[in-house]
């Protein structure tokens, strides 16, 4: 359902952009890619579990829990209908984007990874798409080899045909949009690639989901992985979706309650997917307002999220790019490029920067932004970051612009 | 309290152009490496112990402003200072020289990051001389 709705109309449903901070001053919220704020409909949505229907799921048979169980439930539905995913069992909730890939890591890596086997990443992911290799290659003598990226911070796909060759790529592990760069990844070619040397694709679209639409019955990957907090949903809620084949021979994640089927003194039969992955009290009220989260999205249609997130980046650039002294990172090109603005301030320290603008109520990253082997690859120590949403203004660009003015001023310029 | 812009005044603009003691010290007395995780800021400290005096401190790294205006700071109380005064330095005398008393709690691990290398650094020199090094180690944990 699409609505022509404004931005003045979206801010209104996010009681924290109403408050002041410093000094009095509006909050101009730029740290989407770390985490959204929450509309209204997602804070009553949890407010209303614990008010009224709180309970333990799945196996009581009272009143509360058929309804907290129901409530439940039906967010997995609505994830479903969302990544448009045929079978609803092959979504596990989890606590974020960095336990999914754990998950797949440990659940599948140490079945399936060998000695000498290589596994494929890129130069810009998240260090929770980097780790997780790491530990798994190391434990297994298996090798990490990493695609990297050109000036424009875009994947060099003639480094994952090269990994190919070698025959021994088990796995190709990369995100769907750069959470420093923005860059969007073409996922299509190298799902593609990889399907035609018979490798697993895990994709992270940790910064995906949220901005664009993403359709799992087309993309045809084997693990997708993303958060809710980072789409108007709570945090400590995320999805790993996988192939149901690749769900039911992997072994257990976490042992526990619920994820069983029978246990016996000396062994154990699981439960069927997807709970033998969701071990132990899940989290409950935040999943359920993860729905209203998703709900709140579809109202809106993710063309709308997306265009309006096109139209004030590409705004923030043009100003941007006004500034003397004002490095840009990431391509220009908005048709690869999500709503994250990675930038450089003549000598001014991203750290230093973000004190002073933050003076002005604005809230942008200023660090590395959990992605070290994509700074040391720019050869820079941090960056400063500004990501947009969809209740985001071009007169939120204009503060931002005039704070960058006084900080100009303030380190003499 | 001073307001965040308050802090970026002229001497910290100075010193972060033109950090003191800044270079490196070939075959220090002592030498200690340390970084903060979420801001990637990394100072390395060396120093020359001679007849019980720091002769010589120089540090190396990178950081923000903040960083590298309390490094100069300390790296200048420290110099041709004895061992016995340098330990007794405490965090407000770096940050009372540049005004940061009041410095907001995520940034005070970039002003005292320094100290906390100093401070680790003498607990290598110290541990095997002196019974009460373990003082410097603790203080070093604690001060953010």
């Amino acid at each position: 359902m699409q609505t022509a709705i404004s931005v003045e109309q979206i801010r209104k449903d996010f009681p924290i952009l109403q408050r002041k901070v410093r000094n009095d001053k509006s909050l101009v919220y730029l740290d989407n890619a770390a985490t959204t704020q929450k509309p209204i409909q997602v804070i009553n949505a949890i407010t209303d579990f614990y008010t009224n229907h709180n309970s333990n799921i799945h196996r009581a048979v009272h009143a509360l829990a058929e309804e907290a169980t129901e409530a439940y439930e039906m967010t997995r539905d609505k994830v479903a209908n969302f990544l448009n995913i045929k079978d609803r069992q092959e979504i596990v909730f989890v606590r974020g984007t960095t336990e999914a890939i754990n998950l797949v890591a440990y659940a599948w890596g140490r079945q399936n990874i060998k000695e000498g086997d290589i596994i494929v990443t890129t130069e810009y992911e998240h260090h929770s798409n980097i780790v997780p290799w790491q530990l798994l290659t190391q434990e297994k003598k298996a090798k990490l080899e990493y695609i990297g990226i050109d000036d424009n911070g875009e994947l060099i796909l003639n480094h994952l045909d090269q990994f190919l060759a070698t025959g021994k790529v088990k796995l190709v592990a990369v995100s769907q949009m750069s959470n420093v760069l923005g860059t969007i990844t073409d996922v299509a070619t190298i799902i593609a690639k990889c399907k035609k040397a018979g490798v697993r694709v895990l994709i992270d679209g940790a910064q995906s989901v949220p901005h664009m639409k993403v359709d799992l019955g087309m993309m045809d990957c084997d693990f997708f992985a993303f958060s809710g907090h980072k789409m108007l949903g709570p945090t400590g809620v995320g999805v790993l979706w996988a192939k149901k084949e690749l769900l039911e021979q992997m072994a257990p994640f976490h042992g526990g309650g619920d994820m069983i089927r029978e246990v016996h003194k000396y062994e154990t039969t699981w439960n069927d997917l997807p709970y033998k992955f969701e071990a132990g009290t899940p989290n409950i009220a935040d999943v359920i307002g993860f729905a209203a989260a998703i709900d709140y999205l579809n109202n809106l249609g993710m063309d709308y999220v997306r265009a309006h997130e096109i139209e004030i980046t590409k705004y923030a650039l043009e100003q941007l790019s006004k500034i003397n002294g004002l490095k840009l990172y990431g391509t220009p090109d908005m048709t690869k490029r999500g709503g994250v603005i990675s930038f450089n301030f003549a000598d001014i320290h991203p750290h230093d920067l973000a004190t002073i603008i933050d003076e002005d109520g604005i809230a942008i990253r200023s660090g590395h932004h959990c992605a070290q082997v994509l700074m040391e690859k720019l050869d820079i120590a941090a960056t400063s970051r500004a990501s947009f949403y969809i209740y985001n203004t071009k007169e939120e660009v204009d503060v931002l612009i005039n704070s960058l003015a006084r900080a100009a001023r303030l380190f003499k310029l | 309290m001073s307001s965040n812009a308050d802090i970026y005044h002229e001497m910290i603009v100075d010193y972060s152009r033109h950090p003191s003691n800044f270079g490196k010290i070939e075959n220090p007395t002592i030498q200690y490496h340390d970084s903060n995780p979420l801001c990637g800021d990394s100072i390395d400290i060396f120093m020359n112990v001679e007849a019980d005096k720091v002769s010589d401190i120089k540090f190396h790294g990178r950081g923000c402003a903040i960083c590298m205006a309390c490094t100069s700071v300390l790296t200048e109380i420290v110099k041709g200072k004895s061992i016995e005064d340098v330990r007794k330095i405490q965090k407000n005398d770096v940050l009372g020289e540049l005004g940061l008393e009041n410095l907001q709690a995520v940034r005070i691990k970039c002003a005292l990051l320094s100290l906390k290398v100093l401070k680790y650094g003498l607990y290598s020199y110290l541990a095997s001389k002196d019974a009460n090094a373990d003082a410097l180690k603790q203080e070093a944990s604690s001060l953010y």
